[in-house]
């Protein structure tokens, strides 16, 4: 491993369609350097790590190695070169041994043969140098997150890896295993390999980098050395921009009366102990980071998950063990997931538009008749644009999909709705409308929960905000305490006030 | 933008094609028996055709629900040869009480239906609530069925009491105004299966099921209930098939009913149904289920091509259609 290489990114930007997601961005791995990436979600932080190993080519600007700009193909030839990235989903096959892993696709031959016993002996070469005690014949899906990170880190090794890059390492691990994680970075850094990692746990990124670069909306915000910087200034620079003109003017008070009051809902392995009261007509906002149980939260709380806990709608005690409990009890849940969970991607608006209120349109057949109004007034009323009323719903752009979503649900007529993600990979304007629709709804008299990433979303929208992390609720904040700055501290458990951090 | 705006032309035009295609198919296949053969046509023939294409068409009806849900069913061929099995012993085990006669009959078909009900019910189960894959489960019951059939008959034929025959014949041979009576019962089936395909809430869950569970379920649709019914009715409709079967023969043996559940699988690809699930149309696996029996009555009645060469025939269309299928699956 005496051979280094320094991977640099200059003026790179990267566009998708009419949407630009990364300007300009100027970053220099540097070997025998740990690198942080650090922004919010949808800061760029993928895409950039994508165009340095080859996944993606830069709209404009440059990848040099060594100074020498270079061009990948495909994230093989960047591998081919020693540039390497671990995704945050394991890409191992879960089936094969360890020792197949790490040789998958470059298989040792002797003759017509495997050279079984080589790449034994290399395996165990390469999670030596790991430190790691796993043994080459495992099978993957036996061991710990910790070792399939290790196995991950010893594949791009047997693939001479000179820079390595790392998308949320720690996300999956526990802090034992991060430890551990944390040596063998120390490690390869003084090997001479330059790393670069993203992470939203800042006390880490403070701990094991060098250098950090800060990414908001596709534009480097801060760059400098780790010492630079502390945790607050990190925060700081990551959010803080104005879109107040993005959401709508609360129109309607909201009343004192509970609409949904929850007590002690556990979903096991993802949430425990939520408990929160919601009041007619209000917007009420969940944020924390991705995998802080949100999601997990919600979906126990609808009857889509195992879980258990006190539940009252309107004052009554009631029992949602599946969703058409939920939906008969007027509580509705809106995926984050609208390709995989919320529509049929192969089917027309109209079957989807009316496949959770169906048995209103029947009377023991369908009504088409009833069937086509409703979709008529839902293009009307959500401004849905679609080339013609049969086309498929895959073929509809992802903002007129949400839309044809809410219609959807709405078609339900609950009185609570619980919209997760509403606006993800979604444009400006449609956000907008979006935002519109929601403020609506409450003004309508619907309470609404808002589940969502983008800390803007649920402090323009929200009335009052639950933080979460680690599968428990870690905060609230509401009026002038919504902010930013307060939420991601929450979120990310440093305590909601700085004199609290000290 | 160019894509939204060209795609849905180009899918409209591959439909239209799909929709005539298995028409198109019988039309010719119509057109070319009557040519080879004056009796093609004659009612007696049509009949014939018709009569024999019930048993796989009932059964084949119902296939259509679970395929559509995203499930298979490979053991209706055994189900029905157990089934039958099943109907002639109870029939002569109460013939000595009840004597020969209607009452005798109706017990025989409740026996069809209620053992095509449990059948049904336990494929289902498995599939559903102990989640195993369907092709496991029913390739286990197929097994299963076939082995107690033959078991029953010790390797040999049950047989119907001779007597119980003649009054159990007019099943199959008589009917209204000249028509059958499987001609008939398949025509409801058809009908009623097209309806609640089209039109009611179970079609449309099923098809939502088969296209993606997750939106289903998500959608508050009962995904396993959903699963479960059709397993349940196909069960049914492999009693009804039975009813029309046992009266033709009279009897039961290890061979009935072998390949009906292949015949039935290719019927309902063939009438445009997709194998993965998703979109089902009953009227399609009736048009299948035609064209498959044509085949085989064209070859029998023309001297040019062996009837040997059924088999090859029926397989080239099969793949034929799968291709066609596979055409709308790459452009969505």
């Amino acid at each position: 491993m005496s051979e280094t290489r320094a991977l640099t990114l200059s003026d790179v930007c990267r566009s998708f369609g009419p949407v630009q997601v990364l300007h300009d961005i100027n970053l220099t791995l540097r070997p025998g350097e740990v690198h942080a990436l650090i922004g919010e979600n949808g800061a760029g932080k993928s895409t950039a790590m994508k165009i340095m190993s080859g996944y993606l080519e830069p709209t404009k600007g440059q990848v040099k190695l060594d100074e020498a700009p270079v061009r990948f193909a495909s994230s093989q030839q960047a591998e081919a070169q020693g540039v390497v990235l671990i995704h945050q989903e394991f890409n191992l096959a879960d089936q094969l041994s360890v020792e197949q892993n790490i040789f998958l696709g470059h298989e040792k031959r002797r003759g017509l043969f495997l050279d079984k016993g080589w790449m034994q002996a290399e395996t165990r070469r390469l999670l030596d140098r790991l430190n790691c005690k796993v043994s080459p014949t495992a099978r993957v899906r036996d061991i710990s997150n910790a070792d399939k990170q290790m196995v991950e880190i010893a594949k791009a090794l047997s693939r001479r890896a000179q820079v390595l890059i790392m998308d949320e390492p720690t996300a999956v691990l526990t802090e034992r295993e991060a430890e551990v994680l944390f040596e063998q970075v120390e490690r390869l850094k003084a090997e001479g390999v330059a790393i670069l990692f993203t992470s939203h746990k800042l006390d880490e990124v403070k701990r094991i980098s060098d250098r950090i670069t800060v990414l908001r909306d596709g534009h480097v915000v801060a760059q400098g050395m780790t010492t630079e910087f502390n945790e607050d200034q990190m925060a700081e620079a990551m959010v803080g921009r104005d879109v107040s003109s993005l959401y709508p003017v609360r129109s309607v008070a909201v009343s004192d009366e509970p609409a949904l009051e929850v007590k002690g809902l556990n979903v096991p392995g993802y949430a425990r102990d939520i408990s929160f009261t919601l009041r007619k007509g209000e917007i009420l906002g969940i944020s924390g980071l991705i995998g802080s149980g949100r999601t997990e939260a919600m979906e126990g709380l609808t009857g889509l998950r195992t879980a258990q806990g006190d539940v009252r709608i309107n004052g009554k005690s009631v029992t949602l063990r599946s969703p058409q409990q939920a939906q008969a009890a007027g509580l509705c849940y809106l995926t984050e997931d609208r390709k995989g969970r919320g529509l049929l991607l192969q089917k027309g608006m109209r079957e989807n538009l009316t496949l959770q209120a169906l048995p209103e349109f029947t009377n023991w057949l369908i009504d088409h008749k009833a069937e086509d109004a409703a979709l008529t007034r839902a293009i009307a009323d959500f401004d849905i644009r679609c080339p013609t009323r049969d086309v498929l719903v895959g073929n509809l752009s992802g903002g007129n999909q949400q839309k044809l979503l809410i219609a959807k649900i709405m078609l339900t007529e609950p009185d609570i709705v619980i919209i997760d993600e509403p606006t993800r990979g979604i444009d400006i304007g449609t956000k907008q409308q979006i935002y519109e629709f929601i403020h609506a709804l409450s003004a309508a008299g619907k309470s609404i929960i808002v589940v969502s990433s983008e800390m803007q979303e649920v402090i323009g929208l929200a009335d009052r905000v639950l933080v979460m992390r680690l599968g428990t609720i870690a905060g609230e904040v509401s009026g002038d305490d919504m902010t930013e700055d307060k939420i991601v501290r929450l979120a990310m458990g440093l305590g909601a006030n700085r004199q609290e951090a000290i | 933008m160019t894509a939204t705006e060209t795609q849905p032309s180009r899918a409209a035009k591959s439909v239209n094609l799909k929709v005539l295609g298995p028409i198109l198919a019988l039309v010719v296949l119509v057109i070319v028996g009557a040519a080879l053969n004056g009796n093609f046509l004659s009612a007696a023939n049509i009949t014939n055709v018709l009569s024999r294409s019930a048993f796989i068409g009932i059964i084949a009806v119902g296939m259509t629900f679970v395929i559509t849900a995203g499930g298979l069913d490979l053991s209706v061929g055994s189900m029905a040869a157990f089934i039958a099995g099943l109907m002639i012993l109870v029939m002569n085990a109460m013939l000595p009480a009840m004597g020969p006669g209607w009452p005798l009959v109706f017990v025989g078909m409740l026996t069809a239906m209620v053992a095509g009900t449990l059948a049904g019910f336990v494929n289902g189960f498995l599939i559903t609530t102990m989640r195993i894959e369907a092709f496991i489960v029913t390739l286990g019951t197929m097994g299963i069925y076939r082995s107690l059939v033959t078991w029953l008959a010790d390797g040999g034929t049950l047989s119907l009491d001779f007597g119980m025959r003649s009054v159990i014949r007019p099943i199959y041979f008589d009917g209204i105004l000249g028509i059958s009576w499987p001609i008939i019962v398949f025509a409801l089936v058809a009908i009623i299966g097209e309806l609640v395909m089209r039109r009611a809430a179970f079609g449309r869950h099923a098809a939502a099921v088969g296209s993606n569970d997750q939106v289903a379920r998500y959608s508050s649709v009962n995904v396993n209930r959903v699963r479960m019914l059709t397993y349940v009715f196909l069960g049914i409709l492999v009693g009804v098939a039975t009813i029309m079967y046992v009266p033709r023969l009279g009897s039961a043996s290890p061979s009935t009913g072998v390949l009906w559940e292949l015949e039935a699988i290719a019927a309902v690809i063939i009438g445009g149904t997709m194998l993965k699930g998703g979109f089902g149309r009953v009227w399609g696996t009736v048009i299948g289920v035609l064209i498959l029996s044509l085949i085989d009555n064209i070859l029998n009645l023309t001297d040019g091509v062996s009837p040997y060469l059924n088999g090859a025939i029926q397989g080239v269309i099969i793949i034929l259609a799968v291709i066609l299928q596979r055409d709308k699956k790459a452009e969505s």
